[in-house]
């Protein structure tokens, strides 16, 4: 089933704050080989914990299969580096949305913002959702 | 840095027990990073590494060539599905050159390929100049 064209400019806030321990940092760098020790290197990549968490609200508002779900895009641009000790919080809006061979494209924009509520980095992904059926 | 210096090709290996850990540590517990049936079953030629896992490690790949440098923009379209296989692993290779430095940012110009094909679309990232340490 195609996704509901009425989502565009809707807001998912991530359920919940995200606190940048050197323990999450340090798991999500070992995982993907990052150099540096997780206190003082924060992974460039490391805030889609949050990005994920709001599109996680997302789908479960909209009933949408994460399985269905391929990341087709994602760019961030930072204000400043994070750095453990953070506090993040996360507010995805769905951008856009278009069909292109009986998949959804949605556009999403999430904005992470730290504890004084300044963006910290902005993310901008596109989601490809197939619908199918028993596929 | 200097515009047109060519940055060392870097090759990464990627398994499926680095995918477990990076479901874990990202929380994107989709299983079509771990599950052979799941990922076939929506069209997928096998189990897929996480976009963002073949983008961190470009991250990776961009903090050995700066010294870990301040990022400000780092990104790409995953135009082509990273399969991972369930023994051995994927090869991932990172190329680099310097594409611009102006205005106190240093521009990359990426390559990112598993086994010859380009696996991102129009990768970039962005380091301060300031902050570089190579």
């Amino acid at each position: 089933m195609p996704v509901d064209p009425s989502l565009v400019g809707r807001e998912f806030p991530a359920p919940a704050p995200l606190s940048v321990t050197p323990e999450r940092v340090t798991a999500f760098a070992d995982a993907v080989g990052h150099p540096g020790s997780g206190a003082e290197a924060v992974p460039p990549t490391f805030p889609i914990v949050l990005a994920f968490d709001a599109m996680q609200a997302f789908l479960d508002a909209e009933a949408i299969d994460l399985h269905r779900i391929v990341h087709g895009e994602q760019r961030f641009a930072y204000v400043r580096p994070l750095v453990v000790g953070d506090e993040l919080s996360a507010t995805l809006t769905v951008t856009g949305l278009r069909q292109i061979g009986g998949a959804d494209i949605i556009a999403t924009t999430s904005e992470i913002t730290d504890a004084t509520g300044a963006v910290v980095c902005t993310g901008k992904a596109t989601l490809v959702h197939s619908a199918g059926g028993a596929a | 840095m200097n515009a047109g210096d060519v940055l060392g090709t870097r090759t990464y290996t990627i398994t499926r027990a680095d995918l477990v850990a990076y479901a874990d540590a990202s929380g994107d517990h989709n299983p079509i990073h771990q599950d052979e049936d799941v990922a076939r079953s929506v069209g997928l030629p096998g189990v897929i590494a996480h976009g963002m896992y073949t983008l961190a490690l470009v991250g990776r790949a961009v903090a050995e060539w700066t010294g870990g440098a301040e990022v400000v923009d780092l990104g790409a379209k995953f135009t082509s599905p990273v399969v991972v296989p369930a023994e051995g692993g994927a090869e991932v290779v990172v190329g680099g050159t310097v594409k611009s430095v102006a205005d106190g940012l240093v521009t990359l110009a990426l390559e990112v390929t598993c086994e010859g094909q380009k696996v991102l679309g129009m990768p970039r990232a962005v380091v301060r100049e300031a902050t570089v340490r190579a």
